[in-house]
C-alpha cells in the first residue's frame, strides 16, 4: 500500500527570475525551492502514512541537483524517492513531462490500493496540467483541488475546493489527487531525518530505463518534442507590498499609528 | 568552514523552524509573563530538537556537536530564551548522563529527556559557590542503601518546570575544594525538595530560574552518576559541551544584532539620507559582521574538535565561548547605538537583544573563567 507523490523543484520566485535565450527559465542561476503545492501533497501523503501505514514514494523529473530536494523530503518522512533525469527530457512542456512521469510511475508499478498525488500547480508555469495529464495517460480517475481527503477502504472521499463552493467526491483507488495549500500545513524535517536521509533509497530513472515504455515517444519529449513553445518570458514590474489591518476599533488605529511611527512616516 | 550537506540541511531546518514558529506574539508573551511555554516546547520536541545530540540508542536524534551548535545558533538568532529550551537536554541536562552515566541510567533517563517528555536540569551553582564550584557545601551523606542530601542550589535554569535535576554534592567532608564531590540525579518530586521564588531576571525571561532547596532528601544509591567523590571532573567536562552551546547562541544573537542594525540603518533617514551612508554607522556594522563571523568559525571549529574527540576540544570551547559572548555583547551595544533613542525603547527588538546578550558572558563560566582556562592551557 503506497502513495506516489510527484513533486517539482521550482525557482524561488521571491528572488530574481532569469531567462535563457530560448525563453525557458535559467534554472541554474536561480535559488530553488520545493513547489509549495507539492509540499501540501507530500504532507497529505505523510498524514495518511501516519494513520494507515502507507509507504510514501516521491517522483520528480529534473536535473541531478534535484537530489537535494529529494533528500529533504526523506528528512520529512518520505520513504523512497525516484529522480527521473536525462538530457533527452530537458525542456519538456507539460504534455511531454506528464508522458515521461506517467511512464516512470508505470515502470515503478502501482496497485489497487495505491494513490498518486500531486500539487495543484507549480509556481513557475502555473499550468495545473501535469497531475491531470499523468492520470489520463495512466487511465486513472482524478480529483483535483483537494482540500480534504478521507479514506474508507479502497474509497477516498475528497472535498474539492472550488471558487464558489466545494464539491464532495468519492473515488476508488488507484487514483490521482491534486492538492491545494488549504489542505494542510506541511511539516518540517526532523533532526533525525536530516541525519538518516542521506542513506535512504534514491533511484535514478534515465532515458535508457524508460525509452522502451509504450508511453514514451522520442519525438514528443524534451524541448524539441514539446508541442508548446515559450515565446517570451519576463519579470513583471514589482508592485509595492501592501499590508491589511483588520478591525474597526481604536485598537486597529493605534496599531496603524504604531506602524507608521515605527517607519518614521509620521 | 563550509558545512557539509548534512549540516547545511540541518541549518535549513532550524532556521525555517525558528523563523516561522518563534513569532513576535510568542516572544512578547514570554517577555511579559516570564512563564515557560509548553506549546513551543512540545513542538520543538516533536521535531527532535530536545534530542539533537543524544545518540539514537537512547531515543535521541543521532546528531553531533556541530548539529547542536548550528541548532543553538539558528534558534538564538530568533530568540535566545527559546534556544535554551532545546539546549538544556542536549548539554547540561543530558550531558552528565552521556559522559558518566551507567548503561542502566542512560536507558532510564535519556529517552524521556530526548523526547521532551521529561525535563532534566543542572544544579551546580550555590549561593557561595559560583565560579568557584569547588566551594560546594551541599552534602550527600550515605545512610544504608541511600544518600541523604542537604543544601541549596541557586540560579537553576528551568528548575520550576523540571522533573529531574543533576546535582553536585560533597560526599567526602574531609576533602577540601573540588575533591570529594559526587554527582547525583534527583527526582524533583521527592519529599524535602522545594523551590525558591522565580528570579526576576534582566533577560531570557521565558525560561524560569529559581533556587532548589534540599532538606533531608533521601535518594537511592543508584542515583549516583559516575564514580563516588569524582563528580567535579564530570561537571567540568559537561561544562565544556555547555560552553560550546552558549558560544553558538552568542553567534546567533550577534547575527540577530547585525540583521536588525542593517535593516534599520537602511531605513532610518537623517540629514536627508539613510544613516547607512554615514561611515560612523557603516563601520560599526562592518565590525559586528567581522567579529560575529570570526566567532562563528571558532564555534564550528570547536564543535568539529569535540566530534573528533580531540584533547584540545575543551580549550577550543572556552576560546569560542569567551570570544563569541564578548563579541555578541559588543554587537548588541552597537545595534542599540545604531538605533539611537529607538534602541532604548522596548518596542524595538534590539532592546531585548541587548538585555539578553548580557547573560552570555556570565552563565556556564564567566568570560573571566574562560580567560583563566585559556591562560592555564598556555602557562601550566
Amino acid at each position: 500500500m503506497k502513495i506516489i507523490v510527484t513533486v517539482k523543484q521550482v525557482p524561488d520566485t521571491s528572488g530574481k527570475v532569469a531567462v535563457n535565450a530560448d525563453g525557458t527559465l535559467d534554472r541554474a542561476s536561480m535559488q530553488t525551492i520545493i513547489n509549495p503545492d507539492d509540499l501540501n501533497a507530500v504532507e497529505a501523503a505523510l498524514s495518511l502514512k501516519d494513520e494507515y501505514g502507507y509507504k510514501v514514494v516521491v517522483f520528480t523529473m529534473g536535473p541531478a541537483p534535484a537530489e537535494g530536494m529529494l533528500r529533504e523530503l526523506m528528512a520529512m518522512g518520505v520513504d523512497e524517492t525516484v529522480l527521473v533525469s536525462a538530457r533527452q527530457f530537458g525542456g519538456s512542456d507539460t504534455y511531454a513531462t506528464s508522458q515521461i512521469l506517467a511512464a516512470a510511475i508505470d515502470t515503478y508499478g502501482f496497485d489497487d490500493e495505491d494513490i498518486i498525488m500531486a500539487g495543484r500547480q507549480a509556481i513557475d508555469g502555473d499550468t495545473a496540467q501535469v497531475g491531470p495529464q499523468i492520470a489520463e495517460k495512466l487511465h486513472l480517475p482524478q480529483v483535483t483541488y483537494a482540500g480534504d481527503i478521507k479514506k474508507d477502504g479502497k474509497v477516498l472521499t475528497v472535498k474539492r475546493m472550488l471558487e464558489d463552493g466545494y464539491m464532495t467526491i468519492k473515488v476508488k483507488t488507484p487514483c490521482m489527487i491534486t492538492c491545494i495549500k488549504e489542505l494542510n500545513e506541511p511539516r518540517y524535517m526532523t533532526v533525525n531525518g536530516t541525519v538518516k536521509c542521506w542513506d535512504m533509497p534514491l533511484t535514478v530513472m534515465d532515458y535508457e530505463a524508460l525509452k522502451d515504455h509504450e508511453l514514451i515517444d522520442a519525438t514528443t519529449i524534451g524541448l524539441k518534442g514539446s508541442p508548446t513553445n515559450i515565446y517570451k518570458s519576463f519579470t513583471p514590474p514589482q508592485k509595492g507590498v501592501g499590508m491589511m489591518l483588520e478591525g474597526s476599533g481604536k485598537e486597529t488605529t493605534d496599531k496603524l499609528v504604531g506602524i507608521l511611527t515605527a517607519k518614521h512616516i509620521i | 568552514m563550509i558545512l557539509d550537506k548534512k549540516h547545511a540541511l540541518q541549518r535549513k531546518l532550524f532556521r525555517e523552524f525558528a523563523e516561522n514558529e518563534f513569532t513576535k506574539e510568542l516572544q512578547d508573551e514570554l517577555e511579559a509573563t516570564g512563564e515557560f511555554n509548553w506549546d513551543i516546547h512540545n513542538k520543538m520536541a516533536k521535531y527532535g530538537f530536545m534530542g539533537t545530540k543524544i545518540p539514537e540508542v537512547y531515543g535521541g536524534q543521532g546528531g553531533d556537536y556541530l548539529s547542536y551548535a548550528i541548532m543553538d545558533e539558528e534558534l538564538a538568532r530568533q530568540n535566545l530564551c527559546l534556544s535554551i529550551y532545546a539546549n538544556t537536554s542536549n548539554s547540561l541536562g543530558g550531558g552528565p548522563l552521556m559522559i558518566a552515566g551507567s548503561e542502566e541510567q542512560k536507558q532510564k533517563y535519556l529517552p524521556p529527556v530526548a523526547s521532551g517528555e521529561k525535563i532534566l536540569v543542572f544544579g551546580l551553582t550555590e549561593p557561595g559557590a559560583g565560579s568557584d564550584a569547588g566551594g560546594t557545601t551541599t552534602t550527600a551523606i550515605p545512610d544504608g542503601d541511600d544518600f541523604i542530601i542537604n543544601g541549596r542550589k541557586c540560579f537553576i535554569s528551568g528548575a520550576p518546570v523540571a522533573d529531574w535535576i543533576i546535582i553536585f554534592a560533597k560526599t567526602d567532608l574531609t576533602k577540601k575544594g573540588s575533591r570529594g564531590i559526587s554527582m547525583f540525579i534527583v527526582d524533583m518530586n521527592l519529599p524535602g525538595v522545594s523551590l525558591g521564588a522565580h528570579e526576576k531576571k534582566m533577560g531570557i525571561k521565558g525560561y524560569p530560574t529559581c533556587d532548589v532547596v534540599f532538606e533531608d532528601v533521601r535518594i537511592p544509591k543508584e542515583n549516583l552518576i559516575g564514580p563516588l567523590h569524582k563528580g567535579f571532573q564530570y561537571a567540568m567536562k559537561t561544562l565544556d559541551g555547555g560552553r560550546l552551546g552558549v558560544a553558538a547562541m552568542s553567534v546567533g544573537l550577534g547575527q540577530a544584532c547585525i540583521d536588525e542594525a542593517v535593516k534599520y540603518a537602511k531605513e532610518r533617514k537623517q540629514f536627508g539620507r539613510p544613516i547607512a551612508d554615514f561611515q560612523g554607522v557603516s563601520f560599526m556594522i562592518a565590525d559586528m559582521e567581522a567579529e560575529i563571523e570570526a566567532a562563528r568559525q571558532l564555534v564550528y571549529h570547536a564543535a568539529v574538535l569535540k566530534d573528533a574527540g580531540d584533547p584540545e576540544a575543551g580549550l577550543a570551547c572556552s576560546k569560542a565561548k569567551y570570544f563569541a559572548a564578548e563579541a555578541a555583547n559588543r554587537a548588541a551595544y552597537k545595534a542599540v547605538q545604531i538605533h539611537g533613542g529607538y534602541g532604548y525603547i522596548a518596542e524595538y527588538r534590539v532592546e531585548r537583544l541587548y538585555r539578553d546578550a548580557r547573560i552570555l558572558s556570565i552563565f556556564e563560566g564567566t568570560s573571566q573563567i574562560q580567560q583563566v582556562v585559556i591562560a592555564n592551557g598556555l602557562l601550566k
